[in-house]
């Protein structure tokens, strides 16, 4: 079980208040991800959940007790580090047996335990090499094989994959997914790169300056995002948000349109000059300055023949424009 | 990639230093081990002939010389255990965060800019001393007769002044040690349900093993040497209850003067230093490996 619920969480460095006040419910087996740019509070809401930091006030309940005041120990959490926090003087079988022996375990039991975790995660041949001489992906591995094996009630991970390389990041991304697949236990999940919070997450919290902007799964705030902020953080290229004029014809202070929402027509309503293009084969990501002065970006298809300095036309598809009041929230 | 002739240009271009330090090192224990078979008195008229290993049989008959080998090993090895283990605790104390870090780190670190001689001098007159010491008028608050550290316990009291002008040294090196572990590693260890003594046993102490290696090989180095401490408080006494291999090689050399003696005592400590490094090597040398 691993249900975490957080009431009226707030957190406070000195006179800094880092998270002002969050309240958040997750429920068992769920994949949470927080994302939010860096120094929006993310990595800290995880660290008052785990216990390394304790909360100036509010309540955070673990599987419907109060966890608030219990060291990190007794929560029944796992995490896994940015730096993977391995011991290095110990083995890898160390490694992953050290909560169990610190559990108090016999010797018996944490080998069995080692070995299954290892089998799990492809670890078998490397049980007694030391952390220093694995790869990157190894050594994630595992600080996720010492978090498996102590069957916790939830894992949490804090930007377990940005000391990787980009192929590797994907793979593991995957193994992450499908270990939460197999495991089905509660799984929180920092990251600053929203393609990892849309390819992994049940349940998507974006987090600004301390704040949750929205909570919801990754095409719900894809296709309705509550405010400015994250319209404008979730989806890759960035969604165009334009101002003024056009947008008051919209009745909306900013009005959105997403990359691939624009299509390139003669007769289109926007007129403008294809500045920078970017081919990567399966699309081209063209930068279209409107004669209005806004710069839009604009998906096509890969074989677009467009040029830099061509005059263009885009037409928003129908129903594709969201609008923001002066506020920054979504209007209806 | 080096091809031979760069090798062997590179060679010849340290070549000098080499030789200098050679003939540094060698052109010393050179005379010394020559001057050792000799019969060298400067208080006698004869002071020429080779005489042997009387010299050193001098020392080997002598019952103060077994006295002063196990003062010697006693008192690198007491300081080493103060120093370490105090320096532990020390080092763990001062990296929790307090106010005026940075002062309390300067006033830990004060006692090892303390020159030998005024440390033991310090300690004698203000600390030891049975009617002025602070020590005694501790002791006399109590209503408890002050205690003769220097009369009752020589070795064990300059075990105590030399550890305490030692105890910086270590705590400093202890403490870099203990501020370059991750503090991730220590929260995951937290997680891990590890207690505080066992993330100590676990974690710290195998980080910090590296460290206190190197803190042991140095001061090894260092107190086997001591001199200055003895000679300024007890003087090797009562007796010879404090004397150590150095102590007494000095006793014989400017005291006696006789300089065949001393050469001989100083190709022993020579000997007894590398029996100890050996020893060391081989006990904690592969804690230095990457």
């Amino acid at each position: 079980m691993g249900k975490i619920t957080l009431q009226h969480v707030n957190k406070s460095f000195g006179e800094v208040a880092v998270i002002p006040d969050i309240n958040l419910q997750i429920e068992d087996g769920e994949f949470v991800v927080f994302v939010g740019p860096s120094g929006c509070g993310k990595s800290t809401l995880l660290r008052l959940i785990a216990g390394l930091e304790d909360v100036t006030a509010g309540r955070i309940d673990i599987d419907g007790t109060d966890a608030t005041h219990l060291p990190p120990a007794r929560r029944g959490l796992a995490m896994v580090f940015q730096s993977y926090a391995l011991y290095p003087h110990m083995t890898v079988r160390k490694n992953i047996a050290f909560p169990l022996k610190m559990a108090g375990l016999s010797e018996e039991e944490q080998e069995k335990k080692v070995q299954h975790a290892a089998r799990i995660l492809n670890l078998s041949n490397y049980l007694d090499r030391r952390p220093g001489q694995l790869s990157g992906g190894q050594r994630q591995r595992v600080a996720i094989g010492r978090a498996i094996v102590r069957e916790p009630a939830a894992f949490l991970f804090d930007e377990p994959l940005s000391n990787l390389d980009a192929a590797l990041r994907v793979t593991m991304r995957q193994e992450i997914t499908e270990l939460h697949q197999s495991l089905k236990t509660t799984m929180i999940y920092v990251t600053h790169d929203q393609v990892e919070a849309m390819t992994m997450a049940d349940k998507i919290v974006v987090l600004n300056a301390g704040n949750i902007e929205q909570v919801g799964s990754p095409l719900d705030l894809y296709h309705r995002p509550a405010n400015l902020f994250v319209a404008g953080f979730i989806g890759s290229p960035r969604m165009n948000l334009i101002e003024g004029a056009e947008a008051a014809r919209h009745q909306a202070a900013t009005i959105g349109i997403r990359p691939e929402h624009l299509d390139i027509t003669e007769g289109g309503p926007w007129q403008g000059t294809v500045g920078l293009t970017e081919h990567l084969g399966s699309d081209t990501f063209l930068k279209v300055t409107l004669d209005t002065g806004e710069l839009l970006t604009v998906r096509a298809n890969g074989e677009v023949a467009l040029r830099h300095g061509d005059r263009v036309a885009l037409a928003p598809q129908q129903g594709k424009i969201h609008r923001f009041g002066p506020d920054g929230k979504a209007l209806a | 990639m080096s091809t031979q002739s760069s090798r062997l240009a590179a060679r010849v271009m340290v070549a000098p230093s080499v030789v200098l330090l050679f003939i540094w090192m060698a052109v010393p224990l050179a005379m010394t081990l020559y001057y050792s078979f000799r019969l060298y008195r400067l208080l006698s008229p004869d002071r020429t002939g080779w005489v042997g290993f009387t010299n050193y049989l001098w020392f080997f008959n002598s019952p103060d010389f077994w006295l002063a080998l196990w003062n010697t090993l006693a008192l690198v090895g007491g300081v080493l255990i103060i120093t370490v283990m105090l320096g532990i605790l020390i080092a763990l104390l001062i990296d929790q965060p307090v106010k005026g870090q940075g002062m309390l780190r300067i006033l830990v670190i004060a006692p090892f800019f303390v020159m030998p001689p005024v440390a033991a001098s310090i300690w004698e007159n203000l600390f030891m001393h049975p009617q002025n010491g602070l020590l005694a008028a501790v002791a006399r608050g109590f209503g408890a007769q002050p205690i003769l550290f220097l009369e009752e316990y020589p070795l064990l009291s300059v075990i105590g002044i030399v550890s305490w002008e030692w105890l910086p040294f270590a705590t400093l090196i202890l403490l870099t040690s203990l501020q370059s572990l991750s503090s991730e590693q220590l929260e995951a260890a937290e997680m891990d349900g590890a207690s505080a003594l066992n993330r100590l046993r676990h974690i710290i102490l195998p980080h910090m093993t590296r460290a206190i290696t190197v803190v042991i090989l140095i001061q090894t180095i260092f107190l086997l040497g001591i001199f200055g401490e003895i000679f300024t408080t007890t003087q090797g006494g009562p007796g010879s209850a404090s004397t150590t291999l150095p102590y007494m090689i000095f006793k014989q050399a400017i005291a006696a003067k006789d300089i065949g003696r001393a050469a001989a005592g100083g190709i022993i400590a020579v000997i007894l230093a590398n029996i100890v490094a050996y020893f060391l090597m081989r006990g904690i040398g592969r804690h230095l490996d990457a």
